[in-house]
C-alpha cells in the first residue's frame, strides 16, 4: 500500500461554508479501502457533517484505534490531527487527549472487534466517565483487517462467509452505552446518509459522551445471505424511530406535523435537535424506556436506528473534576509551578 | 549469597543503636513510632526508619525499625539492641533477632513463663494493658494510648526529652486541640513507670547533637509527586497498586495545596481502570501538549508494554514512575527490590530502549520528578523514573528540596504558528538539528500547516504512511540518533575515588547508595579500597564505560536475582563481561552495609586483591 496524495485542486464554483471552506476541506488522503466498504460511507458523512457545522478542520482531533474502520481517519480531515494508536485503547488516548485540552472537539473512530472484543474495558470507562467526544463505532461484525473472524457484535446464529454459524451472545452496544450512562446515543446504517449525516452533526455538538453504533457492511467478509451485518438484512430489518434535524440557531418550523410527531430537543450549545417522530410512542429523553425498546426489538430481529436517548444537561468529564477553563497544555510556568518560597515552606513543615 | 554479619557494633552506644518494634497491622502504632523517630531528629541525632509491612490491612505483623545514627548514616544496619515487642504472634522470633546483650521491652500485663526469653539480654516488662484498662474506658482509647505509653517509657530508657515529644504532639494535633493533652497524659504516663520501675536511661541513649542540618524526613513517593508538581505535570493516571498509590495520591494532595483555584484546578487526575488506560491517557495529553505521568509497579509497567512501545515508535512523550517491589507477579508487594530495569530499559516488542532515571533516595526523587518532564518533552519518547519500595514507602532524612526560581520547563522542540506561518517546513519526524530530535506540533495549532498523522506504523519524514524498508531504517536509525543524544542530557553518574589507588570499582545505583557509602567506610577500616560510579540514568553517558575501562574488576551491586543492570551495561557498553561481578541482594529487605561488605570480602580473593596494610582513617 502506498501513500495517495489527493490533488489540492479547487473548483472555483464549488460551494463554501460559513468559514469560506469548500467540502474539499474536510476530506483526506484516497482511500484504500475495499470498493463498495462501508466504512468509506461513514468517512463521506462525517465530511458532509463537519462541513455543514462549520467545523474548523483544524480545531478537531480525530483519534482511532486498529482495523480497517480504525484506518479511516487518514480519509478524512486531513487539516487535523490524527492519532491511530492501539487496537481497542483508542478510548484511553482520547481521553487523556480531552484532559489535555478541552477546547478541541473529539472524534473517536473505531470497529466493533477494536470497541466490543478487545477494548470493551475502555469503551466502557470512557462512556462513564462521560469524556465529551463522539464515540463511533464502524460495526461490521467481523474483524475486516484480520480477513473476516466474527468479532463480538455478531448475531448469534449469523452465518460467515464459509457457512459457519456464530455461537456467541453479540455484545450490543448502543444499549451498553445507554447501561453505562451516555447522553447521546444513536444508531445508524452507513447506507443511509440521510439518517447519519444529522445524527453526526448533533453528536458532534453535544456536551458529553455521544455514542454512535453505525452498521457499516464488510463486502468483502460480511455481506452475504446469512449474515445479519448485510447491506440487504439491514435494510429490510431497518427500524428508524425518528428522523433528524439539526440546527445551530432555532428557525422556524415550515411543515405541519400533527401533535406529538415533532420534538424539540436544545443541546448545551444551543443547537437544537428537531426529531420527527415515526413511531408516536417513542421518547428519547426516557433511557429506561430505551433500553427496553432495544431489548425488545432485536429478540424479533429488528435493528432500531435514529436517536434513541439524548441528555441535552449532561455534564462531562472536566466538569467532573473541576478543570480550569484554560487548556492544561496552554497553563505556564508561573501557573502550574509554585516556586522556591513555598518549597522552603514545605521543607521547613519536614523537619 | 553471603549471609549478613549478626554482630552488634561495639563500644559506647549513645546516639548509635536499632530499636525495632513488632507491631500488629492496623493497631495505630504507625503514627506513635514516627513520633518516637522524628523525636530523636528533633534532638538533632540522625535516624534511619524503614517499615517492614505485610499485604494487608489488619492483623498480621509489621515491623518498624529506628537506626539512631549521629554519623548520619543513610541504611538500615541490621540486628536489633531494644526491640520493643507488641506482637505476641511473633514472639519468638522477635525475641530471637535481638542481638547478644540487648534489650526487649514487652507489655508484662499478661505472665509470661521464663522459657521464653533469653540469658543474654535484660527484659523490661512494662504492663501497659493493665495501665491503659485502669486508665480508659473506649477500646479504641486504650489500643491508641498505649502506644504512647511505649513512646513514653521509651523517652524515659533512652533519655528523649519529653519536652521535644510534646512539642511534636502539638504540631501533630494542631487543629484538634482537644487530644493534645490525653496524649501528653498518656506520654507522662509511660515515662513515670519506666523512671521508677528501671535505672533510666540505659547505655543506649540518645544525647542532644548537631547532626541533622536542614535535612528534612520524607518519604520517595511524596517526592517524586511533588517533583511531578514543580515538573509543571498537569494530567495524571493511574491505578492502585502497592507500593507505588502513595504517590498519586500525594500528587494530588500537593496540587489541592498549589494547583487548586476553588473550582478552578490547574490539574486532572483519573483514576483509570487499569495500567493500560493509565498509560494511554498519559500517552493522549503527551500526544495534545500536557505534561502527564502515571505511577505503577512491575505488574502495572507489564501491561504497559505495547503502549510503551507506540510511545517510542510515535515519539510521544510519557512519563512512568516505576516504584519497584518484589516480582515477579505479585511476588513481593509489601518489599523492595530493583528487579524492573530491563522490563522498563526494553518495554515493549519490536526494538526500544527507554530513558530510565535512578534516584538515591527522596531528595533525588523530587529532582529527577521534575526533570523527567524535561527530558520527556525535549526526547519526545517516555522516561522512567525508577524508585523502589525502599525510596518510595520509607521517610528518609535526606537533603532538602530545592528550586530554583530562574528554571523554566523546557518544553522541547514544538512549532508554533509563528513558526508555521513563517514559512517553517515542518516534517514530523524530520532532523532539522542533526540530533535525531524532530520538531512536533500540538493538535489544533495552525489552519492549514503543521497537521500530521501519529500512527505505530512505518511513516517517513513527513509522516506519511508507508512500508518501504529504507523508509523503515531511516526512522529506526534516527531513532538511535535521538538516544545517542539522550546520553548528553541525562544526568551523569556520580563517581567517587577511593582515599588509595586501586583497581578494583563498583558500580551501583539508586537506595543501594545509602548502605555503600557506609559499606565503604567499613571496608577502607580493613584497607580495602574501592573506586565508585553511581549510575543515575540510562542510556549510561561515556563516564561509565570509561569507569569500566580505567579498572581490573568492577562490582555491580545491586537488588535483584539476575544483575540486570549487569546485563544493562554488557549489552549497552560493549564491555568485557568478565570483568562484571555481579553482587546481588534481593529477598526483599533493603540492602545493607554488613551485606555489602561481606560480600566484597567473599569475593576478592578470587581477584587477588589484597588489602592495603595501611588503614585510611
Ligand atoms: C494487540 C493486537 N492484537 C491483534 C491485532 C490484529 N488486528 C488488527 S485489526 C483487528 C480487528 C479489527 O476489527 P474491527 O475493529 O472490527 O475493524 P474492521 O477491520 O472490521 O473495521 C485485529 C484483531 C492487533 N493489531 N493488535
Ligand atoms: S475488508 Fe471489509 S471492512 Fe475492511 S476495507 Fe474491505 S470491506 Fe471494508
Ligand atoms: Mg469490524
Amino acid at each position: 500500500m502506498t501513500y495517495l496524495a489527493k490533488p489540492r485542486f479547487h473548483h472555483p464554483k464549488l460551494p463554501t461554508n460559513a468559514l469560506g471552506y469548500t467540502r474539499r476541506d474536510y476530506e483526506g488522503a484516497v482511500s484504500t479501502l475495499c470498493a463498495g466498504c462501508g466504512h468509506d460511507s461513514i468517512s463521506a458523512a462525517i465530511i458532509q457533517a463537519c462541513f455543514e457545522l462549520d467545523l474548523p478542520p483544524h480545531r478537531i482531533a480525530k483519534l482511532s484505534g486498529i482495523g480497517c474502520s480504525s484506518k479511516t481517519p487518514t480519509y478524512f480531515l486531513g487539516a487535523s490531527h490524527g492519532f491511530n494508536s492501539v487496537h481497542g485503547r483508542m478510548p484511553s488516548v482520547l481521553t487523556g487527549a480531552n484532559l489535555a485540552n478541552r477546547d478541541l472537539v473529539y472524534l473517536g473512530v473505531s470497529g466493533d472487534g477494536d470497541s466490543a472484543s478487545i477494548g470493551l474495558g475502555q469503551f466502557a470507562h470512557s462512556i462513564r466517565r462521560a469524556v465529551n467526544m463522539l464515540y463511533i463505532v464502524e460495526n461490521n461484525g467481523v474483524y475486516g483487517l484480520t480477513k473476516g473472524q466474527f468479532s463480538a457484535t455478531a448475531d448469534k446464529g449469523s452465518l460467515s462467509k464459509r457457512g459457519v454459524a456464530n455461537h456467541d451472545e453479540p455484545i450490543d452496544l448502543a444499549s451498553m452505552a445507554l447501561l453505562l450512562g451516555a447522553s447521546f446515543v444513536a444508531r445508524s446504517f452507513s447506507g443511509d446518509k440521510e439518517q447519519l449525516v444529522p445524527l453526526i452533526k448533533a453528536a458532534l455538538r453535544h456536551k458529553g459522551a455521544a455514542f454512535i453504533d453505525c452498521i457499516s457492511p464488510c463486502v468483502a467478509f460480511n455481506n452475504h445471505p446469512g449474515s445479519t451485518k448485510s447491506f440487504d438484512f439491514v435494510r429490510e430489518h431497518n427500524d428508524a424511530v425518528n428522523r433528524l434535524d439539526v440546527m445551530v440557531e432555532r428557525a422556524p418550523i415550515e411543515t405541519e406535523y400533527a401533535p406529538g410527531e415533532l420534538v424539540e430537543v436544545t443541546q448545551h450549545d444551543g443547537t437544537v435537535l428537531r426529531l420527527r417522530k415515526l413511531d408516536a410512542t417513542y421518547d428519547p429523553r426516557d433511557r429506561g424506556a430505551a433500553m427496553a425498546y432495544l431489548q425488545q426489538q432485536s429478540a424479533k430481529g429488528e435493528v432500531v436506528t435514529g436517536l434513541l436517548f439524548v441528555d441535552p444537561e449532561a455534564a462531562d468529564l472536566h466538569d467532573a473534576l473541576s478543570t480550569v477553563a484554560t487548556p492544561l497544555n496552554a497553563l505556564d510556568d508561573a501557573a502550574l509551578v509554585p516556586g522556591a518560597k513555598a518549597l522552603d515552606k514545605l521543607n521547613a513543615s519536614l523537619r | 549469597m553471603p549471609q549478613p554479619l549478626t554482630q552488634a557494633p561495639v563500644g559506647d552506644r549513645t546516639n548509635d543503636f536499632v530499636v525495632k518494634f513488632a507491631n500488629v497491622n492496623g493497631s495505630g502504632s504507625a503514627s506513635a513510632n514516627l513520633l518516637f523517630a522524628r523525636s530523636i531528629i528533633r534532638m538533632g541525632v540522625p535516624v534511619v526508619a524503614r517499615n517492614i509491612f505485610p499485604s494487608n490491612i489488619q492483623g498480621l505483623p509489621t515491623w518498624y525499625e529506628v537506626r539512631v545514627t549521629e554519623r548520619g548514616w543513610r541504611a538500615a544496619r541490621g540486628g536489633v539492641d531494644l526491640m520493643v515487642a507488641m506482637n505476641p504472634q511473633t514472639w519468638d522470633k522477635d525475641v530471637q533477632g535481638i542481638d547478644p546483650g540487648g534489650y526487649l521491652f514487652y507489655d508484662s500485663t499478661k505472665p509470661i513463663p521464663p522459657s521464653k526469653f533469653r540469658p543474654d539480654i535484660t527484659v523490661l516488662g512494662v504492663p501497659l494493658t493493665a495501665m491503659c484498662n485502669r486508665a480508659y474506658t473506649d477500646s479504641r482509647q486504650r489500643q491508641l494510648f498505649k502506644n504512647i505509653i511505649y513512646v513514653g517509657a521509651l523517652s524515659a530508657l533512652l533519655d528523649i526529652d519529653p519536652a521535644v515529644i510534646e512539642a511534636l504532639i502539638a504540631e501533630q494535633f494542631k487543629g484538634k486541640d482537644k487530644l493534645i493533652r490525653p496524649n501528653i497524659a498518656a506520654l507522662h504516663m509511660g515515662r513515670d513507670y519506666a523512671l521508677q520501675e528501671f535505672p533510666c536511661p540505659l547505655p543506649l541513649t540518645v544525647r542532644k547533637a548537631d547532626a541533622v542540618g536542614d535535612r528534612i524526613f520524607v518519604d520517595g513517593n511524596a517526592a517524586a509527586a511533588l517533583g511531578a508538581v514543580y515538573g509543571g505535570a498537569t494530567v495524571c493516571a493511574w491505578y492502585p497498586i502497592t507500593p507505588s498509590s502513595s504517590l498519586a495520591e500525594a500528587f494530588q494532595r500537593h496540587c489541592r495545596r498549589f494547583r487548586g483555584e476553588g473550582e478552578q484546578n490547574k490539574y486532572a487526575i483519573v483514576q483509570a481502570e487499569d495500567e493500560l488506560a493509565s498509560i494511554g491517557m498519559v500517552i493522549g495529553a503527551g500526544w495534545n501538549g500536557a505534561r502527564a505521568f502515571t505511577s505503577t509497579s512491575g505488574p502495572g509497567i507489564s501491561l504497559m508494554q505495547e503502549f510503551l512501545g507506540l510511545a517510542y515508535f510515535a515519539e510521544i512523550p510519557a512519563v512512568v514512575f516505576d516504584v519497584q517491589r518484589g516480582g515477579p507477579s505479585t511476588g513481593m508487594p509489601t518489599r523492595t527490590q530493583q528487579s524492573d530495569i530491563l522490563a522498563c530499559a526494553y518495554a515493549s516488542h519490536g526494538d526500544t530502549k527507554h530513558v530510565l532515571l535512578l534516584p538515591e533516595d527522596p531528595h533525588e526523587a523530587f529532582e529527577m520528578g521534575s526533570t523527567a518532564f524535561d527530558l520527556a518533552d525535549r526526547l519526545q519518547t517516555p522516561v522512567f523514573v525508577m524508585l523502589d519500595l525502599d525510596v518510595g514507602m520509607n521517610e528518609w532524612l535526606c537533603r532538602p528540596f530545592a528550586w530554583d526560581d530562574a528554571r523554566r520547563l523546557d518544553r522541547g522542540k514544538v512549532m508554533t504558528r509563528e513558526m508555521l506561518d513563517a514559512g517553517r517546513d515542518f516534517g514530523r519526524y524530520l532532523d532539522v538539528d542533526g540530533d535525531g530530535i524532530p520538531y512536533r506540533t500540538y493538535p489544533g495549532t495552525h489552519p492549514t500547516r503543521g497537521s500530521y498523522f501519529t500512527r505505530g506504523t512505518t511513516r517517513d519524514r513527513y509522516a506519511r504512511y508507508s512500508e518501504e524498508g529504507p523508509v523503515y531504517l531511516d526512522n529506526m536509525e534516527r531513532l538511535l540518533a535521538k538516544f545517542e543524544t539522550a546520553k548528553t542530557l541525562v544526568p551523569a553518574p556520580v563517581e567517587r575515588r577511593a582515599a588509595e589507588p586501586t583497581r578494583v570499582g563498583v558500580i551501583h545505583y539508586g537506595s543501594t547508595n545509602a548502605a555503600m557509602e557506609e559499606a565503604l567506610d567499613g571496608l577502607a577500616g580493613r584497607g580495602i579500597h574501592l573506586d565508585t560510579l553511581r549510575l543515575r540514568a540510562f542510556p549510561f553517558p561515556d563516564a561509565v564505560a570509561d569507569f569500566i575501562h580505567r579498572h581490573e574488576v568492577v562490582f555491580v551491586v545491586e537488588q535483584n536475582r539476575d544483575g540486570q543492570m549487569r546485563t544493562l551495561i554488557v549489552a549497552e557498553c560493549g564491555v568485557d563481561p568478565a570483568k562484571l561481578v555481579g553482587l546481588r541482594h534481593y529477598d526483599g529487605t533493603p540492602i545493607t552495609a554488613r551485606f555489602i561488605v561481606e560480600a566484597v570480602l567473599a569475593a576478592l580473593p578470587d581477584f587477588n586483591v589484597v588489602p592495603l596494610r595501611k588503614a585510611v582513617p
